[in-house]
This record gives C-alpha cells, structure tokens and sequence, in this order.
C-alpha cells in the first residue's frame, strides 16, 4: 500500500512538467488554431536555457530564478516565432501553419546543438530540497514533492487569468471569431502574440522545471512531443483542467505500467487515448469541434477537371526522361531517383485522404512502414517468394487501414489526426518490442529482390512502372464518381449524405485505399533497401509525408508529387552539411511564406498572374 | 461624416461593388436598401475595412482609413453590427459586452453596462446567460449592445430587423430612434422599405453594387418606378 501511495506520488510529480507544457500547447491551440509542432521545442530549449541560468545563479533563490527566467526568455523566443513565422501565415488554410511549426524545430534543433554541444546535461539537485521525505516508510524526494504543490497553483492561476480577466474574455471570444473581435477594436495580432508568449512560457518552464529529475539532451523535443498531444487531447483540445487531469492520468499510470507491466511503457498513453477517444470523441473536457467555424477555410477551390494537353505534354516528356535516365545517368543517379518515385507515391497517397477527402492522418507511415514489414516478414519468415510478398504487402497494409480506419473515421480534424497517429504508434512498438518475430530495433535485413530484378536498372525500371503507375491510378479514382462522393463528404457532408452518398463509408474506403497505395510504396521500399527498421513506421516518416503534402499544394495531386520530389532532392544535397537541418528548416518556413498554396498553387497563381498561363488551360 | 468615394470592392475574383459612391451625414441615420445580394453587407464591411476596396477611398471624420486593419477603423469610432449577429456564444452577456467594451472617445456618448440594460432590459434579466442560451431577438439586442461598449461615432448596422420577430423589429425601430436622439450617427443596411422609412432620414439604394438612388423617402415617393425596379416591395 505504502509503496502504491509513493508510486503514485511519483506520477504526481511527473505530471507537473507534463501539464506545464501540455497546457501552453493547448492555448496556442485553443487560441490560434496552429498546432505548434514547435511545442517540444520550446520545451528543450527552456530546459538548456534554465541549465545555464542554473550555472551562474546559486542557491535556491538562484534555481526558482532560473526557472522563471527560462521560462520567460522562451516566451520571448516563442513571441519571435509567432511574428516572424506565423504571423504572415494566419489567412492559410487550417493545419497548414504546421507544416512551418515543423519547419522552427529544424532550426531550433541545430541552434541548441551550436549552442550547447551534442552532451546531455544533469540537472541540479535543488538547493534546500535535495532529502527524502518519509511518507508512510517509503521515501519520497522533496522536490516531488513541492512539484506536487505547485501544479494547482499553476492550474489556478491559468484558469483565474482565462475566466476572469479581461484578458481572459478577450482571448476566449477570439478563439471563437476572432475577425469579430477586431472589429470591436480589439488589436487581435498582439493578442495572439501574448497567448504565444505564454504558452512558450509555460514550455520553457516545464523544460527548466523538470531539470532536476531528468535533464536535458537534444531529443527531448520530440520525445516529449507525442506525449503533450496526447495529453492535450485526451483533456479535449483548449480545456486546462482537462489537460491537467489527462497529465496526471498519463504520469500515474506510465509509473505503475513501468513497474508492473515493463513492455506497455512504450504505448499506454497512446492506448489510453485511443480508449478515451473512443469513447469520448472530443476528449475528457473538450467541446465538439467544427470544421471551418473559425474562418480558416480558403479561398473556393477551382474546378477539378482532367489536365489539359499542356499538362500531358509535360508530364509524358518527363517520364520519357525518366524512362532514359538508365541509358544517361549513374547507379547513383538511379537509386536516388527510385528513393524519390517511392517517397512520391507514398506522399501522394496521403494526399488522396488528406486533400480530397480532408482527413488530416497523422499516422500515414503506419501503412507504409507497415506494408514493407508485411513483405519482409513474408520472405523471411514464411520463405514467401519475393513477387508474391510484395503483392501481398498493400493487401496487408489494405487491411490495417481498414481495421484503424474503421476506429478512427468516427472522429474529425484534430482528434482524427491524433487517433491516426496513436494507431501508428501501436504498430511501431509492437514491432519495435516483438523481438522475436521482427527483429525489433535491429529490423529485418536481407530482404532482397528475385534475382530478374536484382540489377539497379531492373529494379529502378520496377519502381518506376508501379510508382508511376500507382500515382496515376490515385490520380484517376480522383475522378471516378468514388473521388467526387470523397470531395463531397469533405465538403460539406450533410448535403453528401442528403443526396445519398453514406459519407462515413466512402471515407474509410478512401482510407483503406490509400493505406494500400501507402503499402505499395513500402513493398518498392524494402526490396530496394534490402532491409526495414521501425523507423519507417515512426512518427517522424508520417511527418515527412505531411510536410510534403502540405508543402507542395494540398489542392492538387501534383503537389504531393512536386513536393515529394523537391523534399528528397534538397534533403540528399543538404545532409552533406553539418548544420543542415537548421537550413532545411530555414527554407521550409520560406516556402510556407512566400507560397502559402503550396510549391504547385503558388507557381500556378504566379503563372496566371504573369499571363504566362491563362486560367483557362489550367483549369481545362 | 463618412464617406465612399468610387469604392470597389472583389471578393477573389468576384467584382462586388462597382465605383460606389455614398456619404453620411453627422446626426442622421441613413438607410442602405437592395436586394438579396445587392451589395449592402459588402459596402458594409467595405466600410470596415474588413473587405478592403482594391481601388477608390474610405473617409471617416477626414481620415481616408482605407486599407486600415478593422480594428483601428473601430477605435476611430466606427462601430459595426455584423448581420450574422456573431456573438460570442460561450461568453455571458456580461462577457460579451466587455469584449466591445472600448475607451471612450471625445464627442461620442459613454455608454455603461447599466445604460445598456435600461435600453435592453432582457439582456438585464439574463446577464449571466451565456450567448448561446439566447433568442435571436435577444442576440440581436446583444450585438448592438456589444458594439455600443465601443462608444461609436457612427454605427453600422446590417439588417437588424433580419430574421427576428415583428414586436421586437417594433422595439428595433424605437432604439435606433432614441440613439439617433442621443446623437449617434447610424448607417442602416436593410430590405424592408417600411422599417427603414420609420427610422431613417434617407435612402441609398444599390443593385449590384452601383448606386441607383440617394434621397430622401419623399423622392423615392415620387419615383415608384425605382422601388419597383430596385426593391423587393
Ligand atoms: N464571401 C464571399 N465570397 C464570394 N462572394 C460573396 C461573398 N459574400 C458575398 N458574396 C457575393 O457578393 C454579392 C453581394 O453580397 P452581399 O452579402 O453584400 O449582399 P447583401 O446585399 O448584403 O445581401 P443580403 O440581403 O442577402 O444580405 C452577392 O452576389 C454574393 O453572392
Ligand atoms: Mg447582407
């Protein structure tokens, strides 16, 4: 009993950075509509900068100090990133502004790494509360403790700051219509601006405040960051006490599941959540989100007709290219070519459910990674012959899609996103931890292609005939009646279901179709690679696909395609640098400036703008 | 007071108001009439700033504020009462007034919450309802009483008497009546002739986006051709 009551103390206290930094998550939220992909960085960099402090200031005034200050100059470096980057992005469409989020942890990653060094660092034992107390004979350590304390305080202030002041009104009535709220004279950009300051505040100050029990190193920005998602949506997006109820939920029994059942570690909360979602589609203490409410919609899309002949002369010229790259480029050249077509279909898959039916999956890779583990598995356990394994790989991802699909299509927008991504994280540790059977983080190697396809050029001629070959089948189900009922559930699915279309079904259809498709890519995947690790299935892959749909223009097919091809080709020339992360990250927030439509609307729009392209032949 | 000189305004691509051109004297209440998609909320918002006119200019007190961000137009003492209502429905009323709630300006009444309350007596009764427990009589009255936080200068409402009960479009005319006696300016976009003749001293009438007509309801009494033609009588 006694060592239950410490235990879950010990939870306690682990909540207090958990909901510090899940709480200033769920205001930017809450407030701007921007899933901050950022977060977790804000939340490293509190920690490095509450490090330093730590160094130069002493004693226990010197360490609460350090604390503060931390948080503080994360607030300011978080007010940085909402005018420099956000700012200019408000007016896209909803969820696009995570693509630049993604692009500020890029740099934020290398300016810690040149800033303090690739060391972990300890963090101080604070000064006058480095003991034990004795809580019913177990020990419990004094800092626990007085984390313990300070959550509610924190908790109370937040809410006294949201309901009761002026401020408060102001940031709750822009959560709702915020072009209204500027219309009474309310100046809305610097209230946006506060609420980043203070939710970077409250990430920073969970990094500086969690020191002491666990450091700091150059990973914890994303490790931290499936967990504040989690939390902010098993609490319902917005709501503090559900945020503070889900943090201490996660930490209790993330202690209990690391003492009595070791293996869960890796996705309990990812399970508590799918549990909670199920049941509760918008969280603990969340309220039903609707789609568009908060003006974020864009401009009306255009028509949606099959490409012109300008079109098809581009694009057959480019596949003839692509046809001779064999006869005039390198091995090299091939290789980088055959990474690229499976990372295009694998985008453009996404795209299928993302842009045409408006399911934000935040989990795509579980379908990728998962088709290539099916084929992999096939050949090195079952002895399957490498065509079969590979004509089976979509089916196998055809079937998880199906299976997660019919669990996740219930909910929408950002509670969809999260579910999806929850599911991947399953199947990553359920890979990652079934040792036996999948080789775990060692993965599975030697999966090679039959010996016909064994040559570089056979196999680049493969990926080229069934990535072309999947892209264009996704491109044309675009425009087969199936594509029209998914535009339709997206855009409006009342009238979808009045005219008789079941929304719901052709949603996960769609799904299911596009984790196959996904499959596929994987199956190009493994026999081109000869071998497959978990990180395919991770969190960071499903990113990948998100930041190049989003990236290259979610509106058409080619976007995906364009951005795919643009991500790869940047990625190989700039990882030869050592701080190429910090320019990768540069140029993604660049593009997301400059062409808020996306690599391919942008460059349409400029065409017509520039009479170079008459809007007619686009649209034709 | 206010006013539009050549103003056009596009949403996308869409050409919306054609070279407008209307003004507001200091005092009156002006009555902007049209049909379904004349133009009357674009003109509005074109106003507002919220719609920016790609070319012509905006004048407000001698201040050309075109191209202003909305919320400066506000504190320049326009106040604007969105047709949709737009009140912030997880707000109290209390809340909601204290989002509009602005600095007073020299020259424009000082409007409290309990001078609200005596124009509004339901919002009175139900200050600590939330926005979406209300009628839509009483959103409505809540949206004026909103802006009116902001002590405007001039207020731009956008079809008040849309969509709400006729005792209350009745109580609808009697207040705009007494704020035009406390010396608010008002611009008045509406459909129904019969309302905007109880309550306005003119008539600017608009159809897709051009002005048709600009004078008073004496005038417009003698040109039944223009009702017919512009109106929906
Ligand atoms: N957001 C928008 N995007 C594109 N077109 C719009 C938009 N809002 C209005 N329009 C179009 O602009 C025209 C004028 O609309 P507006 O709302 O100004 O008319 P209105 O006179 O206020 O009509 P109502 O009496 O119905 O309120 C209409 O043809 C309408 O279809
Ligand atoms: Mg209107």
């Amino acid at each position: 009993m006694s060592l239950l009551i410490a235990q879950f103390l010990t939870g306690l206290a682990n909540a207090a950075a958990l909901f510090l930094v899940a709480s200033g998550l769920s205001l930017i939220f809450g407030v701007t509509r921007i899933v901050n992909f950022a977060h977790g960085s804000f939340y490293m960099l509190g920690a490095f900068i509450g490090y330093s402090l730590m160094q130069v200031l002493p004693g226990f005034f010197g360490f609460w100090s350090s604390v503060l200050l931390a948080g503080i100059a994360v607030g300011l470096i978080g007010v940085i990133v909402e005018m420099f980057v956000l700012r200019p992005i408000y007016k896209a469409p909803e969820l696009f502004q995570l693509v630049a989020t993604f692009g500020v942890i890029l740099v934020i990653q290398d300016l810690t790494l040149m800033t303090w060094g690739a060391v972990d660092v300890l963090g101080p034992r604070v000064p006058g509360l480095k003991g034990v107390v004795r809580i019913l004979g177990e020990p419990v350590p004094q800092y626990d403790l007085a984390l313990i304390a300070i959550t509610p305080f924190v908790l109370f202030a937040l809410w006294y700051l949201i309901t009761k002041t002026r401020v408060g009104i102001l940031v709750r009535a822009a959560t709702q219509d915020r072009e209204m709220v500027g219309a009474l004279g309310v100046n809305q950009a610097w209230l946006f601006t506060g609420v980043f300051f203070l939710g970077a505040a409250l990430a920073g100050l969970g990094g500086a405040i969690q020191l002491p029990k666990g450091g700091a190193d150059l990973l914890m920005d994303f490790n931290i960051l499936a967990a504040i998602f989690v939390v902010v949506v098993i609490g319902g997006m917005g709501s503090l006490p559900g945020a503070y109820l889900a943090a201490v939920l996660i930490s209790v029994l993330n202690v209990f599941g690391v003492s009595y059942i070791p293996q869960s570690t890796l996705v309990l909360m990812f399970v508590v959540m799918a549990v909670v979602l199920m049941v509760k589609p918008f969280g603990l203490l969340g309220r039903e989100e609707v789609a568009g409410e908060h003006g974020q919609v864009g401009e009306p899309e255009r028509p949606f007709k099959p490409a012109g002949k300008k079109g098809r002369i581009i694009v057959a010229a480019l596949l003839l290219l692509l046809a001779l790259l064999p006869v005039f480029g390198s091995s090299f050249a091939m290789v980088l070519v055959t990474d690229i077509i499976i990372f295009c279909l694998f985008a453009a898959s996404l795209h299928f459910i993302l842009g045409l039916g408006g399911l934000v999956s935040f989990g795509h890779a579980a379908y990728f990674g998962g088709g290539a583990y099916v084929a992999a598995l096939l050949v090195s356990s079952a002895g399957t012959p490498m065509e079969l394994a590979f004509l089976l790989a979509p089916l196998g991802a055809c079937l998880a899609a199906v299976i997660i699909g019919w669990l996740c299509i219930r909910l929408t927008g950002v509670y969809f996103a999260m579910l999806t991504m929850a599911f991947a994280q399953l199947l990553w540790s359920l890979v990652y931890q079934w040792d036996e059977f999948t080789g775990g983080d060692d993965g599975l190697v030697d999966i090679w292609p039959s010996p016909w396809l064994a040559e570089t050029e056979a196999y680049y001629y493969l990926t080229l005939i069934v990535g072309v070959g999947g892209i264009i089948l996704l491109r044309h189900t675009a425009h087969t009646p199936f594509g029209y009922a998914l535009r339709a559930s997206r855009d409006s699915s009342r009238q979808a279901e009045a005219t008789g279309i079941h929304t719901k079904r052709v949603q996960w259809a769609a799904f299911a179709f596009a984790g196959s498709m996904a499959g596929l890519a994987g199956a190009l995947f493994v026999f081109s690679k000869g071998s497959i690790f978990p990180t395919e299935l991770e969190i960071a892959r499903s990113f990948d696909a998100l930041i190049v749909v989003f990236l290259g223009g979610v509106k058409t097919l080619s976007g995906a395609v364009v951005g795919g091809a643009t991500l790869e080709l940047v990625k190989d020339y700039l990882t030869r640098f050592e701080y190429w992360r910090l320019i990768l990250g540069v140029l993604i927030i660049v593009i997301v400036i400059l062409a808020p439509d996306g690599i391919v609307g942008s460059l349409r729009k400029l065409g017509e703008r520039t009479g170079l392209l008459r809007e007619a032949e686009v649209s034709k | 007071m206010l006013e539009c000189k050549n103003i056009n305004s596009f949403y996308g691509k869409a050409h919306i108001l054609n070279d407008l051109c209307m003004s507001v004297d200091a005092g009156t209440v002006v009555s902007l009439l049209g049909r379904n998609g004349a133009g009357k909320t674009t003109t509005i918002k074109s106003i507002m700033q919220m719609v920016v006119p790609k070319t012509g200019q905006v004048t407000f007190l001698d201040r050309d504020i075109t191209g202003w961000p909305p919320h400066k137009v506000a504190r320049m003492g326009l106040g604007y009462v969105p047709e949709e209502r737009r009140i912030f429905t997880d707000l109290t009323i209390l809340e909601n007034l204290e989002v509009g709630r602005q600095p007073a300006r020299d020259g424009s009444i000082e409007w409290t919450i309990e001078m609200l309350f005596e124009i509004f007596p339901n919002l009175k009764e139900r200050r600590n309802n939330r926005g979406k427990e209300l009628s839509g009589g009483e959103q409505q009255m809540l949206t004026i009483a909103r802006t009116l936080m902001g002590n405007p200068k001039l207020l731009l409402l956008d079809e008040p008497s849309e969509g709400i009960a006729p005792v209350i479009v009745e109580q609808m005319a009697e207040t705009i009546l007494n704020l035009k006696a406390q010396g608010v300016t008002v611009l008045i976009s509406e459909q129904n002739l019969h309302f905007a003749r109880i309550v306005a001293d003119r008539a600017v009438i608009i159809e897709s986006g051009s002005l048709k007509f600009d004078g008073t309801f004496l005038d417009l009494d003698a040109q039944p051709e223009i009702q017919g033609a512009y109106l929906s009588v």
